[in-house]
């Protein structure tokens, strides 16, 4: 019998650590997910943000931009675009915007999350200027309009004619409260 | 034929205190004995089966004519999502761990299984899991109510407050199924009886060896994804909330990289006790024995590589698709060199119909048939069309229920002179199986039909055109489920009376188990069996 045990031990170790390092390799998932949607474009985040080096402009052919807006579920927000659509020369600098308003009696802080149609497309598209990239709050009432500056590399496969861009807003009001009351917290106690 | 003989050489070496088992709620309580713990989860699955099967009666007496009748809306949810967690967590794989423990040892000629007070444990657990989740259904907002594969964010920003119950009970079940697996891995490993190579195990060994590896591997992936709805539930993470950066999308790949595996867990096992009942019944050994081991450990490995064909859907590009179609299709080829070897096995016996023998001739049709349709489903093009419809419960029901359930009656019948010493009565295991078979092709096989029409599955309601269909799957299913009323009466008189059973039972019966007398004594091979 303690021959029998002595043999278990190793076993049982063995497969209790692969049992913990499989737990972790389901967390481990969620970053190799981000990693994998970077390299194959799944998802159409891949997009260029900042200043993009493109100087050439391609006057041979247009490519049609189209903006879609999406208010996620509970946010009363008046969300739209500026334009519906617009064509672009590729590697030209375009501006354009949405609109947002805040018909609430409250303060609200929103999030706009990006994404690209066809994916194929979102790593020729450089965003020099996002809304996207900050927090949006707005006052009770108030309104704003939000900038978006875009190139569309001049590399662009011949075949994508259309580009859809789509933002849905997201409203994240409360977890900046919470965020903010502790900055108050943090800054009362300096103060002390 | 096996006589009683070979156990007595046992009886003089026992230790003086190894008498047999304790008296009153102690002996189950607090018993470390495998046959006791084995008893124990077989008795805990039928109940849970029941339950589950009960909640399933719901949903077809809802569903036997269009329109709004018997229940709300979301209880209906609620009772799709526990029939599916009930049925997987609580019926299919402790009725399989239950097998095992009973089993295996006898199997592989060992006294015991290696970590009884472990096994005590994991069993132990598992009432308490699913009397959290069942718990559920009394609570303000009800159950869960997002489906069993409870996709975020439907299980997170839109849950009803039970919802932390059911990441409890998962967690729980999830302790309970890797303790067992570690166990039984365990066992298979160092306590064979001399002689007992791993080539020469039975295959229900075999197949439980490889589906505890499964377990291992995927059981705390399950765990993972919980916890992670958990955080995002109560503090503030966002996994998979897109406000905050995360994606909906992810939760499913965790899913079913669980999910798929999972699959599996369920079937395997299934397959190894198949393997064991056609060469009783057949007469003959059994056809491609490394052949069927090979492919069993295939379809595990290949399980890891298949999970996004239940997402073809969510958008991926189409070189995913692809891998992820061709990747499943290739499952075909070990599975149908499993299904060859079970023909080839019959081929020229001389086979004789006994109950368990037919539910494992009806394994082997309905399974396949649950195979091919799988096989339909694996075609991405084809499958946004199919996607979320009848379709896809028709499968996986005709893989699960005459195919992995199916073998969970087949073994209780074959082992069951073993467990309690009595013999079939035959008259009345036939009747169970002829009316399990008719319920459940009546059940299930119209599902196709209204699948293809384009009915989507977890509704209440549906469009007139499917209306015939359903009553008559709704009628298959009031057929099935009280036709279980005779397997429980079926055990219940087996345990307590019938004609005396032989040591080997069947007359084809072969391997260590039958060499002991039946019913199995309370402890057996406490001096190792000698294998050749």
């Amino acid at each position: 019998m303690r021959d029998a045990q002595d043999k278990n031990r190793p076993v049982v170790v063995r497969l209790l650590i692969a049992s913990v390092l499989m737990f972790g390799f389901g967390f481990a998932l969620v970053p190799l997910y981000e990693v994998f949607c970077e390299i194959t474009g799944l998802n159409g985040k891949n997009f260029q943000e900042g200043p993009a080096a493109i100087t050439e402009v391609d006057r041979t052919r247009t490519v049609k931009v189209q903006f879609v807006s999406t208010n996620a579920a509970n946010m009363p927000w008046e969300f739209r675009p500026n334009e519906r659509s617009i064509r672009v020369f590729p590697g030209e600098d375009k501006v354009t915007a949405y609109y947002a308003s805040n018909p609430t009696s409250q303060w609200m802080v929103a999030q706009a999350v990006p994404s690209v149609t066809p994916s194929e497309a979102a790593p020729y598209l450089h965003k020099v200027n996002c809304f996207c990239f900050e927090r949006q709050p707005l006052d009770a009432g108030a309104e704003t309009q939000m900038p978006l500056v875009f190139v569309i590399d001049p590399q662009l496969p011949a075949h994508i004619s259309t580009i859809t861009l789509s933002y849905a807003l997201y409203d994240i009001t409360t977890n900046e409260t919470v965020t903010l009351t502790q900055d108050n917290k943090d800054k009362g106690r300096a103060s002390l | 034929m096996a006589t009683v003989d070979i156990d007595l050489p046992h009886v003089k070496d026992e230790d003086p205190h190894h008498h047999g088992p304790a008296k009153g709620i102690g002996r189950w309580l607090f018993t470390t004995n495998h046959k006791d713990i084995g008893s124990m989860y077989l008795i805990f699955s039928l109940c849970m089966f029941m339950i589950g099967g009960l909640m399933a009666l719901i949903i077809r007496a809802e569903l036997f004519q269009p329109g709004l009748q018997l229940v709300e809306p979301n209880f209906f949810n609620q009772m799709t999502t526990m029939h599916g967690l009930i049925m997987v967590f609580g019926a299919v794989m402790p009725a399989f761990v239950g097998l095992a423990n009973w089993m295996i040892p006898l199997q592989i000629g060992a006294p015991d299984m290696a970590l009884p007070r472990m096994n005590n444990w994991s069993f132990w657990i598992l009432p308490f899991a699913f009397l959290i989740l069942l718990s559920s259904l009394f609570m303000p907002g009800g159950a869960p109510n997002f489906g069993w594969t409870f996709y975020a964010p439907l299980s997170t920003t839109y849950a009803p407050d039970s919802v932390t119950f059911f990441i409890f009970g998962v967690h729980i079940m999830g302790a309970s199924s890797i303790m067992g697996a570690i166990n039984i891995i365990a066992t298979i490993l160092n306590m064979r009886a001399p002689g007992m190579t791993l080539m020469k195990m039975p295959l229900f060994v075999w197949t439980w060896l490889i589906t505890a590896f499964l377990l291992i591997a995927v059981m705390p992936v399950l765990a993972g994804v919980v916890t992670m709805m958990l955080m995002d539930i109560h503090f503030g993470t966002s996994f998979f909330n897109a406000a905050g950066g995360g994606d909906p999308v992810l939760f499913q790949h965790i899913f079913w990289f669980f999910g798929h595996p999972e699959v599996y867990i369920m079937i395997l096992p299934a397959f190894g006790i198949i393997s064991e009942i056609i060469p009783t019944f057949a007469r003959k050994r059994l056809f491609g024995y490394s052949s069927m081991v090979y492919a069993v450990a295939s379809i595990a490995l290949l399980s890891f590589v298949v999970w996004a064909h239940h997402m073809f859907t969510v958008g991926m590009p189409l070189v995913g698709e692809v891998f992820f179609m061709f990747a499943t299709m290739l499952i075909a080829v070990p599975t149908g060199v499993k299904v060859f070897n079970w023909i080839a096995t019959m081929f020229r016996g001389s086979m004789t119909f006994e109950t368990p023998m037919l539910f494992a001739l009806a394994f082997v049709v309905l399974f396949t048939i649950g195979g091919f349709s799988g096989l339909m489903l694996a075609i991405a093009p084809a499958d946004f069309q199919y996607h979320d419809t009848y379709f896809v419960v028709a499968h996986f029901h005709y893989v699960l229920v005459p195919g992995a359930i199916f073998s969970i009656m087949a073994a209780t019948y074959y082992w069951l002179p073993k467990w309690t010493g009595h013999a079939l009565n035959e008259t009345m295991g036939k009747l169970h199986f002829w009316l399990s078979f008719v319920g459940v092709n009546i059940t299930f096989f119209p599902m196709h039909f209204v699948g293809l029409a384009g009915m989507p599955r977890r509704i209440p309601d549906y469009a007139l055109q499917f209306a015939d269909f359903n009553s008559m799957a709704s009628v298959g299913a009031f057929i099935f489920g009280f036709s279980q009323l005779v397997f429980i009466y079926n055990i219940v008189q087996n345990v307590r009376s019938g004609e005396k059973a032989t040591a080997g039972v069947w007359e084809g019966s072969h391997g260590l188990e039958w060499t002991v007398p039946s019913p199995a004594p309370y402890h057996t091979f406490s001096t190792p069996p000698k294998v050749d």
